[in-house]
């Protein structure tokens, strides 16, 4: 079928089941959307190309297709930059096209000239500049494949207009074959009995369960595995929702910013059962003294990743739905009773030690009682919002598929560590690359994405104002997403880090001139509410889960609030 | 810190190069030499590179490698298992004092004379890097003017060659990471 290069893309992303892009249009990407206007393909215009790019990785994290967003030729494309290089950190798949100057322009720094491929290698699974029109359903059809396939992440295809308005005899391959990437999916057979050989050895066990678990649908498999030997797991930031924050076998999140309970778990084990996570720095800090402790099996699908930060004992590369399962086939029943008693111990003891620090204070949870029911928490008169308050009892209001997403900063350490998720890929946050003003946009694709569920983002006055300009998309579209935003007039977890590290010299963390985001909310013609006391939070959540359309709701938090 | 020889298979097109050499710079790998040339298929090109590091970085630089879409393959040559050869052109200063005692040392090494003027000599040597060393060290106290070197290439010895099919990397899963 004869057709132009623009159509040949609509036809393409229709053939790779795209319902939904997110772009922002320009003079290089023209023919596209000119081409889009005869499409049943739906376009959500954002207020900035960065929030097309987070708006698709939220809209992938929670459906696990491919999430695609458009943008234009060099301020545009160069704006996507940031949510490509946060979907290479969490490895999210989505697809970038972007317009690109005349063929014939490149290399001459024409207007609206950048080299987006060059400026992206660093940070996406693969980029391609197509040349000629005729590449255009072989490229597409590889992006897409690449994107969702093996460890996903984002791949760019930066197509020049005159390729766009070029004419081709259309033909969708049904079949490719990429000499250079063929994802290892199968465990080694060798590899996975010495795997299940160190469990049934260990007798400090710990599961380490990261973001892979959830890409690869295998929290299932790991609970599995969990439950027959009764083995504690610890999640890394990208791996909440792999396992339930109220299972009797979850101990927490790792890390600088986890639980005490959760780090002295995984640092006291004598075996260590790394699923899914790349050892990154935040999470696993001294991963050589952990090495030499105990006994690493390491589970990924990159292979890269193993042995890149820790040494490892058992690696295995591999689809961890497909390892796990192979690895069930050899794990006997059995449990190591001793070792499950001191993990709760330490448990029950670093909760209740928060539980005295916050007496007399405000209602306080902590990183060790959080996500398990919130013990001891209980609304008082306060003249602040604890957001540890309210995100341990945000889930009574939410039902169990509800979608949260969270900005960067201490709002996100508070959610990871307080907010109790219930099932996977619920959860939603910038881990690698710890972007600010992802949580609204990647609220707005997850909303997109899943239409059926509520959506709540968690922000902070700062992320906030790095992505407000959505609420415009939300209003547009009415993408019904609800905002908690957590005010302290502060960059917090910046202003913590310099008064431990810089001996409270605070310097350039006050955002005292906010606006009145009550009134900001009013202006979209949204409806939000502003408040500051404990008291008011469980009313305050059942109305905002109660109304329809987007929301507001504005907690006042003391400035000096602690991030755990 | 040793040097390492990798001979990678990848697609002959535009943006490869960069794409290798960007990943080197960005993940702290020090490239010794790089060579590229297009390989008996024309759509593959085949880059030697030489790895200057331990056995940690190099085995990084391998899967980092790997994980480029355009690297098709990658095999770490085995020093005593293979043939390294580089080639250098080397512009050296002589007169007719020196012109014969140079000419002497250039028939030792089985290199070449390929021009000369009044003031200078070009040679061109080829063969281990080690060797091609030697004879630029040898030829120092005379004035080199210029030194132009293409990077070790390399093959492996006997009848064993590397394919562009099966990927060894996938296939071994794990194996080879241990």
């Amino acid at each position: 079928m004869k057709m132009t290069g623009a159509e040949a893309i609509i036809k393409a992303l229709e053939a790779e089941n795209v319902d939904t892009v997110f772009g922002y249009p320009g003079a290089a990407i023209s023919p596209f959307y000119d081409a889009l206007l005869d499409s049943g393909i739906k376009h959500i215009l954002t207020r900035n190309e960065q929030g097309a790019a987070h708006a698709a990785n939220g809209y992938a994290r929670v459906t696990g297709k491919a999430g695609v967003c458009v943008a234009t030729s060099g301020p545009g494309a160069t704006n996507l930059i940031t949510g490509i290089a946060n979907s290479y950190m969490d490895s999210v798949p989505i697809i970038a096209i972007t317009g690109q100057v005349r063929s014939d322009m490149i290399g001459t720094d024409a207007f609206q000239e950048a080299d987006i491929t060059g400026a992206t290698a660093p940070f996406s699974k693969h980029n391609y500049l197509v040349k000629k029109a005729e590449e255009l359903p072989r490229i597409i059809k590889e992006a897409f494949h690449i994107a969702t396939t093996g460890r996903p992440g984002p791949v760019v295809i930066d197509i020049p207009v005159d390729v766009q308005n070029a004419v081709i005899d259309f033909r969708y391959p049904e079949h490719i074959d990429i000499k250079g990437y063929k994802p290892t999916i199968k465990g080694h057979p060798g590899q996975i009995r010495k795997a299940a050989a160190a469990i049934h050895a260990a007798k400090r066990p710990v599961i380490c369960a990261g973001g892979g678990l959830i890409t690869a649908d295998a929290s299932g498999e790991m609970l599995e595995l969990a439950e027959r030997r009764s083995i504690p797991v610890v999640t890394t930031l990208m791996g909440i929702g792999s396992i339930p924050s109220d299972h009797p076998l979850h101990f927490g999140m790792v890390g600088t910013h986890g639980s005490q309970t959760a780090n002295y778990v995984l640092h006291h084990a004598d075996l260590v059962v790394i699923l899914g996570a790349r050892v990154g720095d935040r999470a696993i800090g001294a991963a050589s003294t952990l090495a030499k402790k105990a006994k690493i099996i390491h589970i990924d699908i990159d292979p890269a990743e193993i042995g890149k930060n820790i040494d490892v004992t058992v690696p295995v590369v591999g689809d961890l739905k497909h390892v796990l399962r192979d690895l069930l086939e050899l794990v006997e029943t059995g449990d190591s009773a001793e070792w499950l008693e001191t993990a709760a111990d330490v448990r029950r003891k670093n909760s209740r030690k928060t539980e005295r620090e916050a007496d007399g204070g405000p209602a306080g949870c902590s990183t060790d009682a959080c996500g398990r029911g919130a013990v001891g928490m209980q609304a008082a008169d306060t003249e602040y919002v604890n957001p540890k308050y309210l995100l341990s009892i945000l889930s009574d209001y939410l039902p169990e598929e509800a979608v949260v997403t969270t900005e960067v900063g201490q709002n996100q350490i508070w959610a990871a560590n307080n907010y109790r998720v219930r099932k996977p890929k619920t959860f939603i946050t910038s881990g690698g690359l710890g972007t600010m003003g992802y949580g609204l946009p990647s609220a707005i694709g997850a909303k997109v994405g899943r239409p059926g569920s509520t959506v709540v983002v968690i922000s902070g006055d700062g992320s906030f104002q790095m992505s407000m300009q959505e609420l415009g998309t939300m209003k547009q579209y009415d993408i019904d997403v609800k905002i908690v935003l957590f005010n302290n007039r502060r960059l917090g977890m910046v202003r913590e880090l310099q008064l431990t590290r810089h001996g409270g010299r605070y310097s350039q963390v006050f955002l005292d001139s906010n606006p009145d985001f009550v009134a900001l909310a009013a202006a979209y013609g949204f409806r939000g509410e502003r408040i500051s006391s404990d008291v008011l939070v469980p009313e305050a959540l059942r109305r905002m889960t109660a109304s329809r359309g987007p929301y507001i709701l504005e907690c006042m938090v003391d400035p000096m609030e602690p991030t755990l | 810190m040793a040097k390492h020889i990798l001979s990678v298979l990848v697609e002959n097109h535009a943006g490869v190069l960069s794409r290798v050499a960007g990943l080197f710079s960005r993940r702290g790998f020090n490239i010794d030499s790089l060579a590229v040339g297009v390989t008996e298929n024309p759509e593959v090109s085949r880059m030697t590179i030489v790895v200057d590091g331990d056995e940690h970085t190099v085995e990084q630089v391998s899967k980092q490698l790997n994980k480029l879409i355009d690297v098709i393959k990658i095999k770490r040559l085995d020093k005593h298992e293979s043939i390294s050869r580089e080639l250098a052109l080397i512009k050296v200063s002589a007169n007719a004092a020196t012109r014969s005692e140079i000419v002497q040392l250039v028939e030792i090494f089985r290199a070449k004379i390929v021009d000369v003027s009044k003031s200078t000599l070009t040679i061109e040597a080829s063969g281990s890097e080690d060797k091609v060393t030697a004879l630029e060290d040898l030829l120092k106290p005379f004035g080199i003017r210029e030194v132009v070197r293409t990077g070790v290439i390399a093959i492996e010895r006997g009848n064993r060659i590397i394919k562009v099919t099966n990927n060894e990397e996938s296939d071994s899963n794990g194996k080879d990471v241990l």
